[in-house]
């Protein structure tokens, strides 16, 4: 990373050419996935025509069209994170968050899995 | 800034215990470091990971909201969550330009990391106006027809009153979960109801349409109802399953009597556990959609922060672009599951 070059370089002008040169490779890195990120959005719009297509679809029962609904939606937001977040490639940190961020939210998940199930018996409120 | 300055040493005897003095500088004048070049102990500029972790924690805040969505849905009792309500075509509309604009802001990023300010600029405009397109579209259409959208439950004791606009014989013999709703708009309230000047007008409406003049009941606690067409043919094989172009109202009118409703109101957050999770969740989506829209504007704008950073620091801008372009496109994925569990599942 120029970053972290720049800061053990004493030589400050020797870093800043560094910096520039890092900047130019970095835009011509850039201009070369401009297509990926058509491409990505293209395969997003053509996702979200399929989505809607296969809602009415009938796949035995409205439990199993909603499994189909969200495969694809998981799809769509995979492109989106992989691709026009960047994910693809992200520095180790992020990633660390993010896995702490899914266990905490399969956490919530199961909290309200658990209101569903009831185990303790009796606590869901019911008007019937 | 200057005012702030000046408001604070009227309150602050000694610029020392003036906190905003002793502050201010932090958010104007000094050097914030790392804005561009990467920390050597994470190798991201600072923003980056700032943005990550609060993403992390509004995949928390959606996240429980959609665990409360899956649990009231698995919860309803049979014949109480809905589909089909909402109007699929304008709902696949806004979903294909939130992606469009998806793609714009990381295109107008790009522009910036090439140094093509007029590029930037372009794609940062499209993707403002995909932004409000999308708010227009919910705030001036979606939810105003909603509004005006009128359904009463039906008691199960009561419900066979009134089989000719529920069909649920016809839905039993189908396999299909009971209808309790009849659903439509209001031509005549219950005398009391909120809803009298509402259906006043839609009685107007309708005699203008129609020429009847029969909708208006003389009956003090009638509600009078214009059909949905799921209600005016229940029996309809084609009425089993959600179109995706909407259906329009048929002219045929229900007459339901007060005492056989368990609960009646227009298409709000209190009509049903399905819009008021509807409007709660498309609001707070809504919400991040308008503050996107506000950072985009002062990005794109020529202001110090914005536009005019460009001559100083492009680099800098860039990484504020990709900032907002990381909220927008979380603020896109949100959309991506939204769409399909109100609209069409």
């Amino acid at each position: 990373m120029a970053g972290s070059h720049s800061h053990s370089t004493p030589d400050h002008a020797h870093a800043s050419n560094d910096a520039a040169d890092h900047a130019a490779a970095e835009a011509a890195h850039i201009a070369s996935h401009i297509g990926a990120y058509v491409k990505v959005g293209v395969a997003l719009l053509v996702l979200t025509g399929i989505t809607v297509g296969l809602s009415y679809v009938d796949f035995g029962s409205r439990s199993m069209n909603i499994v189909v609904g969200m495969i694809v939606a998981s799809i769509k937001a995979g492109l989106v994170a992989a691709i026009f977040m960047h994910l693809k490639g992200e520095k180790i940190t992020i990633w660390r968050f993010l896995w702490m961020t899914t266990i905490f939210a399969i956490g919530l998940f199961f909290l309200t899995y658990l209101a569903h199930i009831d185990p303790i018996g009796g606590t869901t409120y019911s008007t019937h | 800034m200057a005012l702030l300055r000046l408001a604070s040493s009227r309150i602050f005897k000694s610029p020392m215990s003036n906190p905003i003095l002793k502050y201010l500088p932090f958010f104007t004048d000094a050097e914030v470091p790392h804005t561009v070049a990467a920390r050597p102990d994470t190798g991201l500029y600072s923003a980056k990971l700032g943005i990550w972790l609060f993403l992390a924690s509004e995949v928390m805040l959606f996240g429980g909201l959609f665990s409360a969505y899956i649990f009231l849905r698995i919860g309803a009792e049979p014949g109480y969550w809905p589909s089909g309500l909402l109007n699929v075509p304008v709902g696949t509309m806004n979903t294909a330009i939130l992606i469009i604009s998806s793609i714009t802001v990381v295109m107008a990023w790009a522009a910036l990391k090439m140094r093509q300010l007029g590029k930037y600029k372009f794609y940062m405009a499209i993707t403002i106006l995909c932004g409000l397109i999308f708010l227009t579209v919910k705030l001036s259409y979606e939810w105003p027809a909603k509004f005006n959208h009128f359904g009463a439950f039906i008691k199960k004791d009561a419900a066979s009153k009134y089989e000719e606009f529920l069909g649920n014989k016809h839905l039993e013999e189908a396999g299909q979960s009971p209808r309790w709703e009849i659903s439509g708009h209001i031509l005549d309230a219950p005398k009391g109801s909120p809803y009298e000047h509402q259906a006043q007008h839609n009685a107007e409406h309708f005699a203008h349409e129609t020429g009847r003049h029969d909708a208006v009941t003389p009956a003090e606690d009638d509600y009078v109802i214009q059909l949905d067409a799921v209600n005016a043919n229940p029996t309809d094989k084609a009425n089993d399953r959600p179109h995706f172009w909407p259906v329009p109202m048929s002219n045929k009118i229900a007459v339901i009597s007060a005492k056989d409703v368990e609960s009646a109101s227009v298409f709000a957050p209190r009509h049903s556990t399905y819009f008021a999770t509807y409007f709660l969740i498309t609001g707070l989506h809504g919400l991040h959609v308008l503050g996107g829209i506000l950072v985009f504007l002062y990005l794109w704008l020529p202001v110090k922060g914005g536009v005019n950073l460009y001559k100083s620091n492009p680099e800098h801008l860039a990484n504020r672009v990709e900032i907002a372009g990381l909220f927008w496109h979380f603020v896109d994925l949100v959309w991506i599951f939204v769409f399909p569990i109100f609209y069409l599942l």
